[in-house]
């Protein structure tokens, strides 16, 4: 088809400027869009308010879907289980034997455990989840991996706060509406989480990747200690993630780092829990403040161990309610 | 021109005349916010952006150069994009357009589509650059964006489809 005319006013003068004026709007318009980035890049909470008006509408709607969806999602899971039945059912039996003796164990640690605490006069560390809610959609068309969790500031939840799910860590709360928050997943590249091998100690940062999977760097890094298969949990350093919660496990080591997949898959988690940064929680219970600090990075090997159980143990009462 | 306003008095209301394409362009922004699945990587096409290059493409006249400005904030806030981004591409894409348009004569079905396709893998690579260049960096490598540029560029006819029916039921 051949071009309509408008574009080209021809003599009329007033439509000449019009043309000219929308071009120079456009021009200067892009121009502080450019800015705009700039500003908005270093904080990327900003327009926390519109973005969360946004939300509320949209929150209704996948939240109806996002149940259904996950039905459909597990479908594979539950057919592959029916499927495998009957040799699941003897590993796991072989499982359960091998646990047992472990639990008992580790039964006995956290009673060790809960009386030195109370030797050392140290508060439990309860009532750190702030709310508990489903991740509903997310920023699917963007570069950037932000999810959308249906619980907001109504609840409590605010801006920084760590969200975790039963298998292990989600990401953090960047801003947080009415009834809406979005969370910075793990593995989008500006989540940068101080973190442990749950072995042995050794600390670690792990940085999204943007595709899935994060990557881990040791901090004391000669050659790269890591090996696939082994488990991060959060160090606790930095003051936002409590110590001691499952991030990811590697998968590969490439040179340097290691890729590591996160325990908790954003797409299956069904419940996610907001806690209480680990700092704000910690300035409730003064006394516990260093010693807690203490735990995470520095401790023995032993120690680790210690903490991790006694953190389990203190985490089922927690986590009830909400499911 | 004149007939098609003579024929408008019939029986549109001019909000649904002049809004419709607007609110379309916004709901394609919204859409990708709505799908009920937590990705791990850009998947879903950029359909606020391809339905406002359908519009453009389909209805020169319709909308000044600015107009990639309000909608471009809009589909900022929606799909969680550092705001300014899509606000600057999306006008920069128009203006490009618009100056091309100049040149072309005759223009086909084939030609858009091309257009739209370049527009399309240019501004999710321009708006990864502008992420990637942010302090605190971020976006992930470029090739990650080929799976959604693909899929957007194959679904295009789609939404240009869509949006000549929704033309047809705008305009009386």
């Amino acid at each position: 088809m051949a071009p309509p005319r408008k574009r080209r006013p021809g003599y009329d003068r007033k439509a000449q400027y019009g043309l000219f004026a929308s071009y120079v709007i456009a021009i200067t318009g892009a121009l502080a869009a450019l800015l705009l980035v700039v500003v908005s890049a270093a904080d990327p909470a900003g327009f926390a308010v519109l973005r969360a008006g946004v939300a509320e509408v949209t929150r209704p709607v996948s939240g109806t879907l996002r149940s259904m969806v996950l039905t459909i999602g597990n479908l594979d899971e539950i057919v592959g289980s029916y499927i495998n039945a009957g040799t699941q059912n003897i590993t796991l039996r072989r499982q359960v034997e091998t646990t047992r003796t472990k639990l008992i164990e580790a039964d006995a640690i956290r009673q060790e455990n809960i009386r030195l605490k109370s030797l050392l006069h140290l508060a439990d560390e309860e009532g750190d989840v702030v709310a508990s809610g489903r991740l509903v959609s997310s920023s699917s068309s963007s570069s950037r991996r932000i999810a959308r969790l249906d619980v907001g500031s109504r609840s409590g939840v605010q801006t920084g706060m760590p969200v975790r799910a039963a298998e292990g860590l989600v990401g953090r709360v960047l801003w947080a509406g009415l009834n809406t928050a979005d969370i910075l997943l793990l593995v989008d590249s500006e989540n940068v989480v101080p973190v442990r091998r749950a072995k042995d100690n050794i600390p670690g940062i792990s940085r999204g990747l943007d595709d899935g999977t994060v990557e881990i760097r040791a901090l004391n890094a000669e050659r790269n200690p890591f090996r696939p298969g082994d488990i991060f949990v959060t160090s606790g350093i930095g003051g936002i993630y409590r110590p001691n919660i499952p991030v990811a496990v590697v998968a590969r080591v490439v040179g340097e780092r290691a890729i590591a997949i996160p325990l908790a898959n954003p797409g299956r988690v069904e419940l996610a829990i907001v806690q209480r940064t680990f700092q704000s929680a910690e300035a409730r219970a003064p006394d516990a403040a260093t010693d807690a600090a203490g735990h995470g990075g520095t401790g023995a090997s032993t120690g680790g161990a210690g903490t991790a159980t006694g953190n389990a143990a203190t985490q089922p009462p927690a986590g009830a309610p909400a499911e | 021109m004149k007939s098609r306003y003579a024929r408008m008095s019939q029986s549109r209301s001019p909000l649904r005349i002049r809004a419709t394409p607007v609110i379309t362009v916004m709901l394609g922004s919204l859409l990708p916010a709505m799908i009920p699945v937590v990705s791990l990587s850009p998947t879903t096409p950029p359909l606020g952006l391809m339905l406002l290059l359908a519009w453009r493409l389909l209805r020169p006249e319709l909308w000044p150069l600015w107009i990639g400005l309000p909608l471009g904030f809009f589909d900022d806030i929606a799909t969680g994009h550092p705001v300014g981004t899509a606000m600057c591409l999306w006008t920069l894409a128009l203006v490009v357009i618009d100056s091309i348009s100049v040149r072309l004569i005759w223009r086909d079905y084939a030609q858009d589509w091309l257009i739209a396709s370049i527009a399309i893998i240019a501004i999710l690579a321009m708006s990864w650059l502008l992420m990637h260049l942010a302090p605190g960096g971020g976006g992930g490598p470029l090739d990650r964006l080929w799976p959604q540029a693909l899929l957007s560029i194959m679904s295009f006819p789609l939404v240009a489809r869509l949006c000549a029916r929704l033309d047809r039921w705008r305009l009386p």
